[in-house]
């Protein structure tokens, strides 16, 4: 195996949202690590402020975006210290891209899928629009769409088409990370697979890193080498998707594990009973104590990360 | 006790007699050149013959543009048969008259697939469970209430005066989808169709309202059609799997026969591309059948996996239209390869 190097590391990485109510604690202090061509899954509950994280990365703040701070550093350098136009120029799009959420529904539908693509291409590249077009055919053709596509519009393609372009997309100015938000949560079984199969694919060929964001835990599989647990705005466990896989550590984990249906064997999937905790009004202590089964007098003040093994978990139950 | 007992064998016997008939079931929709011309079919649902039992719960499985929610809608009584009957209770569903139709959707139950957009946005949770009372005929205030009530604590809507003024924006998806389902049940239904009734919750929430229908069915003795493209939630929650491709069912069996010893290619692809968590997934590729799902207005000839199929018989599949073949007892499968 080759020695990997630090692509991105990500300190205390806050990101509010203001409210009417207050702050909307969306990231809280989140860290992590992602080694060039490795794939990271963000997995978590709908809410639990995984896409935010994804916005929080690549600077795309909404209007009532409020505390935004912590450092990211992406090949050594602190980005979060580069001006918007530094930041716009040189790493959105540059090195990291993105498939947003519903992606594939978010094609321009009067403008030709392959001009699409090219955009972003003829944007930070500089070429001009010929030699895009052909940055385009060559990217359609590692995410498998025939190349008679480049001049249809996107009603004349399927859903697992379409998907294929928006990877095309956020593949053609040759980031070194690309962040995907929900790739498949629409798609049936037969063309996620699909997708799956293409991601592998750019991954071994391309070296590409990938943060995937996910609710769905069995899909996710597909793709992880590491795995982060959110919830409710903080990383509660990072380990290496093998040992997550076959026994997470965190109680959260244990019970999301525990909740995914399987197709064989007789083990009945279980809920976890109650509802994350409001972003707003955020309990004290371990966030996840309400709902948690192996909870103790500890847990009402904040948990530490405990690191052991190269695998990092929050709760008191590990210190 | 006595009584109990009585009820219990009853219950016995239901269970043998068959609910729902369809034979034969066509539903086309024609297409039109400029308004008025004819120009083909869209061959939604193309021969597709099952029975019902009491109490039996069913899965329907397929990917999107299969067939399925047409199939579901007609059961349903919202799309008129092209060709072919539905018989429940047997009564045919063809000879009913308005009043018959009113009779047949006070036995058959619906839960939507989007709990947030199946819900008036309008009205509160009371209103909601009351509406289909006050159409089915329950004149009595009192009774009404007594019977929300009561469908509102069976989905474990508790306290239920919490919810009652409530309206759909200040309920989580689990709870929009758990009124949805007493909805459903608030006419005391015979039969359930649930349209892929957890698709749009998150994983914890999932197996949570699954229960919930399971325990209902249970409870109530209901037959129930899942309708999913979801494989791995199926054995948690049916006893049998008709697999849908293309408008025709390609394979029906018990849960177990078809999860365990699939035989259909199209079935074999369906769980081939159904992931579990295993991190071994990341080093290998999956084998998936090229292509999409054909047009359903000009199906490929004979058998409508053959495009895809790696298996295809040459000089037969693409001909002729497999028959129900039954390799093993109880297991039904529409594929050339398992002509004995």
């Amino acid at each position: 195996m080759t020695q990997n190097t630090e692509l991105l590391r990500i300190e205390e990485l806050v990101l509010y949202f203001n409210s009417l109510q207050g702050p909307v604690q969306a990231v809280d202090g989140v860290n992590f690590s992602l080694d060039s061509n490795r794939a990271v899954v963000i997995l978590g509950e709908s809410g639990c402020g995984k896409s935010s994280l994804a916005k929080a990365i690549l600077r795309l703040l909404p209007r009532n975006a409020g505390t935004y701070s912590g450092r990211i550093y992406l090949d050594g350098q602190d980005v979060m210290l580069f001006t918007e136009e530094e930041f716009r120029q040189n790493i959105r799009w540059a090195s990291i891209s993105m498939v947003p959420q519903a992606a594939m529904n978010a094609l321009n539908p009067v403008i030709r899928v392959g001009e699409q693509v090219a955009e972003p291409a003829i944007v930070h590249l500089g070429v001009d629009k010929a030699g895009a077009i052909s940055l385009v055919r060559k990217m359609f053709q590692h995410v498998g769409v025939p190349d008679d596509f480049i001049s249809r519009y996107p009603f004349e393609l399927s859903g697992g088409m379409r998907q294929r372009v928006a990877i095309a997309m956020a593949l053609v100015t040759s980031p070194n990370l690309i962040i995907l938000d929900e790739p498949t949560s629409a798609l049936d079984v037969l063309t996620q697979a699909n997708i799956f199969n293409v991601l592998k694919r750019l991954k071994k060929e391309l070296g590409i890193s990938f943060i995937l964001i996910t609710h769905d835990i069995a899909t996710s599989s597909e793709l992880a080498d590491d795995v982060a647990v959110m919830y409710a705005g903080q990383i509660v466990e990072v380990s290496d998707a093998h040992r997550f896989f076959d026994g997470p550590q965190h109680p959260y984990s244990k019970k999301l594990l525990a909740s995914v249906p399987r197709l064989h064997g007789d083990s009945e999937p279980e809920f976890i009973t109650g509802r994350p905790p409001s972003l707003i009004n955020l309990p004290k202590g371990c966030r996840f104590s309400d709902r948690c089964p192996s909870r103790f007098e500890k847990c009402v003040e904040d948990p530490p990360v405990i690191e052991a093994d190269g695998r990092k978990v929050k709760c008191w139950l590990y210190s | 006790m006595s009584a109990s007992l009585a009820k219990a064998v009853e219950n016995k016997e239901d269970l043998r007699k068959v609910l729902l008939s369809i034979d034969d079931l066509h539903v086309w929709f024609e297409l039109r050149k400029f308004g008025f011309g004819h120009a083909g079919y869209v061959k939604a649902v193309d021969g597709v013959t099952f029975d019902v039992h009491r109490g039996e719960t069913i899965a329907v499985v397929g990917e999107s543009g299969c067939g399925k929610s047409s199939l579901m809608k007609t059961i349903l009584g919202l799309y008129k048969p092209t060709k072919g009957e539905i018989i429940f209770d047997d009564k045919n569903l063809k000879d009913l008259d308005t009043k018959g139709m009113h009779w047949y959707h006070s036995h058959v139950g619906y839960v939507q697939q989007d709990p947030y957009g199946a819900l008036p946005s309008f009205m509160n949770v009371k209103r909601i469970l009351e509406e289909p009372l006050i159409i089915g005929g329950v004149k009595d205030k009192e009774e009404r209430n007594q019977r929300i009530r009561k469908a509102l604590e069976e989905v474990k809507m508790s306290p239920v005066d919490d919810f009652l003024p409530k309206y759909p924006h200040m309920l989580s998806g689990g709870q929009q989808q758990r009124v949805v389902i007493a909805r459903a049940m608030i006419m005391e239904p015979k039969f359930l169709v649930a349209d892929e009734p957890v698709s749009m919750l998150d994983a914890s929430v999932r197996v949570e309202i699954l229960k919930l229908l399971r325990g209902l069915q249970e409870l109530h003795h209901l037959s129930v059609i899942y309708i999913t493209h979801d494989l791995s939630t199926v054995s948690y929650f049916s006893e049998r799997i008709f697999v849908m491709y293309a408008g025709n069912l390609v394979e029906k069996a018990k849960v177990r026969q078809v999860l365990d010893n699939p035989l259909h290619p199209y079935t074999v692809a369906l769980l081939t591309g159904t992931s579990e968590p295993d991190a071994k997934n990341a080093d290998t590729y999956k084998e998936i059948p090229p292509g999409e799902p054909p047009s359903l207005v000009k199906p490929p000839p004979g058998c409508r996996f053959h495009p895809r199929c790696s298996k295809a018989i040459k000089g037969l599949c693409e001909i002729k239209e497999p028959p129900d073949f039954e390799p093993e007892p109880g297991h039904l499968v529409a594929c050339w390869l398992y002509e004995k």
